[in-house]
């Protein structure tokens, strides 16, 4: 992509958003297939249980709890998948964007900062000792994974020079930025499976909490919250291709196609981490992450900005 | 301005009010919290239509991350954990009353009364960044002397706050491998 991307019309919000719900949907999919292939049922029942449950969820009759916070609950719930969609609004498909942003960057990192507030509240609506323990659960979690996040991203917006998500996938076009910063991709990542409560950092939703922050979701709210998750993760891999993996870039195809790919490539693996990894517990995890993860990330911006200044 | 945006700035303007003033008027912390929120997020958006994009997506995430933080210190610091249930969200009501009064006076008056100077120039190409020297230009110095006394009082606040540190842990040289776990309700570590 010579020219970096161009905005979309009026009709770029509506494609954005069935775009994601059809990636979303891939992940759910995806994770049905990992759960059908354990039990050893057939791949095509895997496939199809995220539609069962979407049914099932929607037939469900909604629970209502003494002294609920409704508000909250609902703004908490609902809000998860309209945060991914203010994600996917910067995330270039090819050459196509719906909003090229001067500091898209910021504005990704600022609405995965929207869903610290948006879990919590999840957690603290239901008035329920288990969800809330959910909620603070996640904000503990939020300290360890969100300055790394943040400093991960630093480094290809200083390897580009620029804030704009186009600038930095222009700025791939020789070598794709995860090739020279493999430590900020990964703790890209890592902040991406963390921001979507997903797999190793899902103890909001811990088990041994009777589900957290779900524990008293049902109906169409737990199907929002649980939709929201995975739209967050798609929309991640969406960016984490935008910033590290080149972008569109890639022989034989047009561009779309190759961020398709790459993006549903990355999916694969932040869904398949659920089966690789324990739930990790944030008061012993927030050690590792200071001590270790953030000076490594912040030794990988020294040496992209030593490369910048030497280039 | 066009007047649909004029229109939303106006909207936005109320909300931020609106949303400060139920700030004081809602019976529970976690609401209060997040009003506030809504407030500064409002405030956020006003700076994107003055095209300060950073510092507009700035305060966003700023605000929003201190609101969320804000639900763990409630926890933590308030007795007995009012914070969890029903409660007035005010008190010292006269003079807060009072003092709330004189300062809008003061500062509503000030800005009525005050001449303003007309606008001499245009505005600046790249408004973050000339806002961040006419802010920062001439006090770089004062800046720099503080962050690092405000940084030092931190980390000091931090290390008189703690109840055990690496030392405990580690043993007096440093030097115990696995680490002492967490101390034990018994006093045992």
């Amino acid at each position: 992509m010579p020219d970096g991307v161009v905005q979309v019309g009026l009709l770029g919000p509506v494609v954005a958003a069935v775009l994601l719900g059809c990636v979303a949907f891939f992940a759910a999919a995806l994770d049905g297939v990992f759960v059908a292939r354990m039990g050893r049922r057939s791949v095509r029942s895997g496939v199809a249980s995220p539609v069962w449950e979407v049914a099932r969820l929607l037939r469900q009759r909604r629970r209502s709890v003494v002294a609920a916070d409704s508000l909250l609950w609902r703004v908490g719930v609902s809000g998860l998948l309209v945060v991914a969609l203010l994600k996917a609004v910067v995330v270039p498909l090819g050459s196509w964007v719906v909003a090229d942003l001067s500091v898209g960057v910021v504005w990704f990192n600022a609405m995965d900062v929207m869903v610290w507030a948006l879990v919590w509240m999840a957690g603290w609506g239901a008035n329920s000792a288990f969800s809330l323990v959910g909620g603070y659960r996640f904000l503990g979690q939020a300290l360890l994974y969100e300055l790394p996040l943040m400093f991960a991203l630093t480094a290809p917006v200083v390897a580009a020079g620029s804030l704009r998500v186009g600038d930095v996938v222009t700025a791939q076009e020789g070598l794709w930025f995860v090739v020279w910063m493999p430590v900020a991709f990964l703790v890209f990542c890592a902040g991406v499976i963390a921001f979507s409560v997903w797999g190793p950092f899902s103890p909001a939703l811990g088990r041994d909490i009777g589900g957290g922050v779900l524990v008293e979701l049902s109906g169409v709210d737990r199907l929002l919250l649980l939709a929201g998750r995975y739209a967050l993760l798609s929309a991640g891999a969406g960016f984490a291709v935008a910033l590290f993996l080149g972008g569109g870039s890639g022989p034989f195809a047009p561009p779309w196609v190759w961020t398709l790919v790459k993006t549903l490539a990355v999916l694969f693996v932040f869904v398949g981490v659920r089966r690789m990894f324990a739930v990790l517990r944030p008061d012993r995890l927030v050690e590792a992450a200071w001590v270790v993860v953030l000076p490594a990330v912040l030794l990988q911006v020294l040496f992209v900005s030593l490369v910048v200044v030497g280039r | 301005m066009s007047v649909v945006l004029g229109g939303f700035f106006w909207f936005l303007a109320v909300v931020a009010v609106a949303a400060g003033i139920a700030v004081f008027r809602v019976d529970s912390m976690a609401r209060a919290t997040y009003a506030l929120a809504l407030s500064f997020v409002s405030v956020g958006v006003m700076l994107l239509l003055f095209n300060l994009e950073y510092i507009g997506v700035i305060t966003i995430l700023m605000m929003v991350m201190e609101m969320a933080i804000m639900a763990v210190f409630m926890i933590m610091f308030m007795g007995m954990n009012p914070a969890l249930m029903p409660m007035s969200m005010v008190h010292s009501k006269r003079s807060s009353m009072i003092l709330a009064g004189g300062g809008f006076v003061v500062l509503a008056g000030g800005a009525l009364l005050v001449p303003w100077p007309a606008r001499r120039g245009g505005p600046a190409a790249d408004l973050t960044q000339s806002l961040g020297e006419a802010i920062m230009g001439s006090k770089m110095l004062v800046m720099l002397t503080v962050s690092p006394v405000l940084f030092a009082t931190l980390v000091a606040a931090l290390v008189l706050a703690s109840p055990r540190g690496r030392y405990d842990r580690f043993g007096d040289d440093l030097r115990i491998s696995p680490p002492r776990g967490p101390e034990q309700k018994d006093g045992r570590s």
